[in-house]
């Protein structure tokens, strides 16, 4: 007797984003869930941009910030290895030396280090401030005006500060990151006022919020997974956004990443693990749904493309 | 459907400081308006009151009572102050009602008032440990309140099982599954077990433009599927069984004639159902 054969088919359909000019990046576009290419279709592959900073990375634990050695100490640098040595197929560079904590840069020092890394590089920028709320509407929209016609990412708009950033991404044609706290209802309602304010739905980039392997990722995941399946089976356009995944600044500030070999032997290599985990971050975030990475270990981005190659 | 005022909380600043006044003015026109809109009987909820509790108790009871010949629902874990109501109330108006038992141990002594002064009693689906999961879980525990009820010697036809209506805004999948509860509820028993809900919390937290609909909205679909009570705002009450006919033909997918109250209804419905992700927003989608 044959077996029937069962599949799900969806009416709703992820948007799919284009970045960059020179060289361009699509993510996104797919009706299916993830990697079930036997229902739908997946046009694109997931994305994952290499993050540099604007400031010389003191904070990241030896084992990635050793990989950058020589480079870290100026974005320029840091993002032509990127680019040149790593074969980024994207760079998001992280405007963290505006915190008011970290160097308390300018938004006129923000506009440089932008202007400079994008006539360095070809390929997409996605542009993040420090996370903080005030400093980020100060210092987001001059650097999206910077950035006017490179189709650049910006990121993150939040309930707090989303008017300024997105008028400002909005007027110099970005994309653009809106991130909730790990809440569906709050992620989807930031969609809606974006939409309200006339932000075109179909350049948003639905952040749930990260969270890394063992803190809290499985929070993370089942938001992503009913945002998924809202934009699939109910066909909620304002949750069809592709979603992104802010792995590296999340995995690399944890114990896992951190502890040595001499006070943790039985955790095994420390560079292994760390890389293990930033990838198992990544591969279990794709896995519910998330299109756009941003990630630090070469190591740890090679394993998830490699992942990607087998699945896709 | 018995409609219970919910009006006279400690939670209202008003209400709070008429009741640290002995103030009987403000008390006394919050029960008579509800029961202009068509309260039958009227909640009254003090907290945990742990100081003066009884005393507090027995004041809400007489006070209400001066005002409107209804019974009244009295709303505390405090169990001294439950019985000091109990013992000052006028039945001539109407059996009392305790708010609540539940499957916690620590509450277990409502029960035994309940069946000692002969009143109606609220059974709140939840245990000693978190909030139910769904339906199923919550007919279990009512079944386990219903069996305890008789041990107290409380008929049954005085329980009013709660499912415990949730937030929309934060636990949205309950929504359906409070209104599944409430017709599973009434299987357990021939005649069918009575049941009651604290009907505004599923909109707390929601816009304060969007709570009314949604109030009247939740109301409607539960009072459909055989709701006996609801702890509601009456005067809320009263607008959604004005809109009864009209929400049955968009139920069933009719045409209205006024569009637009169509197009809310069937977007309450749907963030009802889970059909459509809830959103603060959603009226505007």
């Amino acid at each position: 007797m044959a077996i029937p054969e069962l599949k799900e088919s969806f009416s709703g359909v992820v948007f799919p984003v284009t970045i960059g000019t020179e060289k361009e990046e699509v993510f996104g576009g797919e009706n299916t869930l993830p990697f079930h290419k036997f229902e739908g279709e997946i046009p694109n592959r997931p994305l994952i941009a290499y993050e540099i900073q604007d400031i010389a990375p003191e904070d990241w634990p030896e084992t990635v910030k050793k990989v950058y050695e020589g480079v870290s100490d100026d974005p320029v640098k840091w993002a032509k290895y990127c680019e040149d040595e790593l074969k980024a197929r994207a760079i998001a560079l992280r405007l963290i030396g505006t915190h008011p904590d970290q160097k308390d840069l300018s938004a006129d020092d923000a506009v440089n280090v932008v202007k400079d890394v994008l006539s360095a590089v070809k390929v997409p920028l996605i542009i993040l401030g420090s996370n903080h709320v005030e400093k980020d509407s100060e210092v987001l929209p001059k650097v999206a005006e910077a950035a006017k016609g490179y189709n650049c990412i910006i990121g993150k708009a939040q309930e707090a500060n989303y008017k300024t950033i997105a008028a400002a991404a909005m007027a110099n044609d970005h994309k653009l990151i809106a991130m909730s706290e790990l809440d569906i209802n709050l992620s989807k309602q930031l969609n809606i006022l974006l939409t309200q304010m006339g932000f075109d739905k179909e350049k948003i980039i639905t952040d749930p919020m990260c969270s890394a392997l063992g803190y809290g990722l499985e929070y993370t995941y089942s938001v992503m997974e009913r945002i998924r399946l809202a934009a699939l089976a109910q066909n909620d356009e304002v949750m069809q956004p592709p979603m992104f995944g802010d792995v590296g600044m999340y995995v690399w500030k944890i114990k896992e990443t951190q502890a040595s070999e001499e006070t943790l032997p039985e955790w095994g290599s420390l560079e292994e693990r760390a890389v293990l985990w930033e990838a198992m971050t990544a591969v279990g975030l794709m896995i519910a749904g998330a299109e756009l990475f941003v990630m630090r270990h070469p190591k740890a981005v090679e394993l998830v493309e490699r992942f990607v190659d087998e699945m896709i | 459907m018995l409609i219970i005022g919910e009006k006279l909380s400690i939670i209202a600043k008003r209400v709070r400081e008429a009741m640290q006044k002995r103030d009987k003015g403000p008390i006394q026109e919050i029960a008579r308006r509800q029961a202009e809109a068509g309260a039958g009987m009227i909640d009254a909820n003090i907290g945990p009151a742990e100081d003066g509790g009884e005393e507090l108790m027995e004041w809400m009871v007489t006070t209400i009572q001066e005002a409107v010949e209804l019974p009244v629902c009295l709303d505390t874990t405090n169990y001294a102050a439950i019985e000091a109501g109990l013992k000052v109330h006028n039945n001539d108006y109407g059996l009392p009602m305790i708010n609540s038992t539940s499957n916690d141990p620590e509450r277990f002594a409502m029960l035994e008032l309940a069946a000692k002064y002969n009143c109606l009693i609220i059974g709140l689906t939840v245990g000693k440990g978190g909030l139910p999961a769904d339906e199923e879980e919550r007919a279990a525990i009512a079944a386990e309140i219903m069996a305890r009820a008789m041990e107290y010697g409380v008929p049954l036809e005085n329980l009013y099982l709660d499912p415990l209506v949730l937030q929309i805004a934060t636990t949205q999948e309950q929504a359906i599954k409070v209104i599944r509860a409430v017709e599973m509820f009434q299987q357990l028993n021939e005649p069918p077990m009575k049941t009651v809900v604290g009907l505004s919390n599923i909109s707390n937290g929601c816009p304060k433009h969007v709570r009314p609909i949604l109030n009247k909205y939740y109301f409607l679909m539960l009072e459909r599927v055989g709701l006996t009570a609801a702890i509601a705002d009456p005067a809320e009450m009263k607008e959604a069984m004005e809109e009864k006919e009209l929400f049955e033909k968009v139920l069933k997918g009719e045409e209205i004639e006024d569009k637009e109250k169509m197009t809310i209804m069937k977007k309450t419905i749907d963030v009802i159902e889970g059909k459509t992700l809830y959103a603060h927003s959603y009226l505007e989608m």
